[in-house]
């Protein structure tokens, strides 16, 4: 096949650089689908509850991704600061994960259990209550948005499909959990249930 | 990963090198020793282009890149689940580095080990070091200078909730504390609340209706004094606060009281031990009890105090 060929044929062009580019995904991500250690839940993970699911959205609705990782690296540092490192398996129920990229904030990976859920309220409104260095913005109206169990409910159903397992009995449970807990309560107990469970012996106390 | 996907990416990682060398070869082939030959496009009806061949350092860094990445891959993890003869994980590295950092840490605070709380506060340079273990690990709810805030205990004031011993504050900072106070609005009703209210101002001299305080101390005796004490000088193993004092840690006024006594309150100091270890809970100890005792009998305050 000559040069010339390839170059005068956008078509093939086209179909030849797909090949090659799709060799990397072949090797690097499909096995990834079937490796134990990334699909397998790490030891103590379970699916979310209902409550800590709406806070996880809310989470993601509040765009604390944008600030904050979820992604210990095995560094000294790092574990010095932070905890365990994170595992593949810690995020088999996170869709999407929250690995994040960028730490304007502190990671959050293992901040369960490190302050008071009444610390972590006084903090969501009003960072500056307890740290007056920070520069976090307040999330005052999260006290006042209220979790509709039904939709939290239809998350769990759709969950299911993509491979969390949820029982019928947590499903429909689902309403009632959730019922008269604000976004603020929600954001606290998902943000209370981040923490290192892989490893009985090092897991801080809550 | 299992032996057949990682065989088949071991064939293909090996086959691309390969293929990679093959092309620079095959493309290499054509060229050598000929005349630069034009290539075919032209532009602009006149303007050609040769097709020279590349020159030679750039024909080798393709060749060095190949070999390395064979090299790298024979050393390192990538060829399927092949572990490189180093035999090297990211675990096993980081497990070293935390081990090089526990053992020079352990090497520092050799000579603090089996010093007793007193001692170590009177020692400058431990005490600069717990003043750091403070900014970073207590200061986000206690204050960096310690005076704590609405919900978080003052450190500075020798008022304690649990004890200001050197074993209950150990005690305090390695295992955590869980106060709680129950909601009694639905036991005492609206009435009852006020009365006790009432009561519990009058403890600390505060002022309050007479005949509502009058009200309440009965509820109080039956209800409050199970934890608060008969006198409400509160019980330091319950961790119920001493009502006869002017220390408030969920406010003073009548509409903090209402929340504290008709809906409770839960507090939770989180546990340090597992992630500060022994010798850092200790310097963290020393240095809070140091607040409320200045090591040089009061006539130096400690330096977060005077902030």
């Amino acid at each position: 096949m000559s040069h010339d060929k390839v170059e005068k044929n956008i078509g093939l062009l086209g179909v030849l650089i797909t090949l090659v580019i799709s060799v990397g995904g072949l090797i690097e991500i499909v096995p990834l689908y079937s490796q134990a250690s990334v699909v397998q839940p790490a030891p103590g993970i379970k699916p979310y509850g209902a409550l800590e699911l709406a806070g996880r959205d809310i989470y993601v609705r509040e765009g604390c991704y944008n600030c904050h990782s979820q992604m210990v690296r095995p560094l000294h540092a790092e574990t010095e600061r932070y905890g365990h490192y994170s595992l593949a398996g810690e995020s088999v129920y996170d869709h999407p994960f929250q690995f994040g990229s960028k730490r304007t904030g502190p990671d959050l990976a293992r901040v369960g259990g490190r302050y008071s859920d009444q610390w972590q309220r006084i903090h969501l409104n009003n960072p500056r209550d307890v740290v007056p260095e920070s520069n976090m913005p307040g999330f005052p109206w999260l006290a006042k948005g209220t979790v509709d169990g039904d939709l939290v409910a239809k998350k769990m159903h759709t969950l299911r499909i993509l491979g969390t397992p949820y029982t019928d009995q947590e499903i429909s449970d689902a309403p009632g959990v959730v019922k008269g807990h604000t976004e603020l309560d929600a954001l606290v107990a998902y943000l209370q249930g981040l923490k290192f469970r892989g490893d009985g012996g090092r897991e801080a106390k809550p | 990963m299992n032996s057949g996907t990682s065989a088949i990416i071991a064939v293909v990682v090996i086959a691309n090198a390969l293929a990679s060398l093959w092309l620079i070869w095959w493309t290499n082939k054509s060229n050598a020793g000929k005349a630069a030959k034009e290539t075919t496009h032209v532009w602009d009806g006149d303007l050609t282009e040769y097709n020279n061949p590349m020159p030679r350092w750039w024909l080798w860094l393709f060749i060095i890149t190949i070999i390395f990445g064979m090299v790298y891959f024979w050393l390192y993890p990538g060829l399927g689940s092949f572990a490189g003869s180093k035999g090297w994980t990211s675990a096993a590295e980081w497990k070293a580095e935390d081990d090089a950092a526990a053992a020079a840490l352990e090497q520092r605070f050799a000579s603090l080990k089996g010093k007793s709380l007193a001692e170590l506060a009177h020692d400058p340079e431990a005490m600069s070091t717990a003043r750091n273990l403070f900014a970073l690990n207590c200061s986000t709810c206690h204050g960096s200078d310690a005076r704590g805030a609405k919900g978080f205990p003052n450190l500075t004031d020798n008022d304690w909730l649990w004890g200001g011993s050197d074993d209950a504050v150990l005690q305090t900072i390695s295992q955590g504390r869980d106060g709680v106070m129950p909601a009694w609005g639905q036991v005492l009703g609206t009435d009852g609340v006020e009365q006790v209210i009432a009561y519990v101002m009058t403890l600390s001299g505060k002022q309050a209706p007479a005949d509502a305080a009058a009200a309440g101390k009965p509820r109080f005796e039956a209800i409050c004094s199970a934890c608060h004490g008969m006198d409400g000088k509160g019980n330091q193993a319950l961790g119920a606060p001493n009502l006869t004092d002017d220390v408030w840690l969920h406010g003073s006024s009548v509409k903090d009281l209402r929340e504290t006594i008709a809906n409770g309150r839960t507090n939770h100091m989180p546990a340090h031990l597992e992630r500060l270890g022994e010798t850092r809970v200790r310097l963290l100890a020393a240095y809070v009890l140091s607040l409320s005792h200045p090591p040089s009998g009061g006539s130096e305050a400690p330096h977060a105090a005077a902030n």
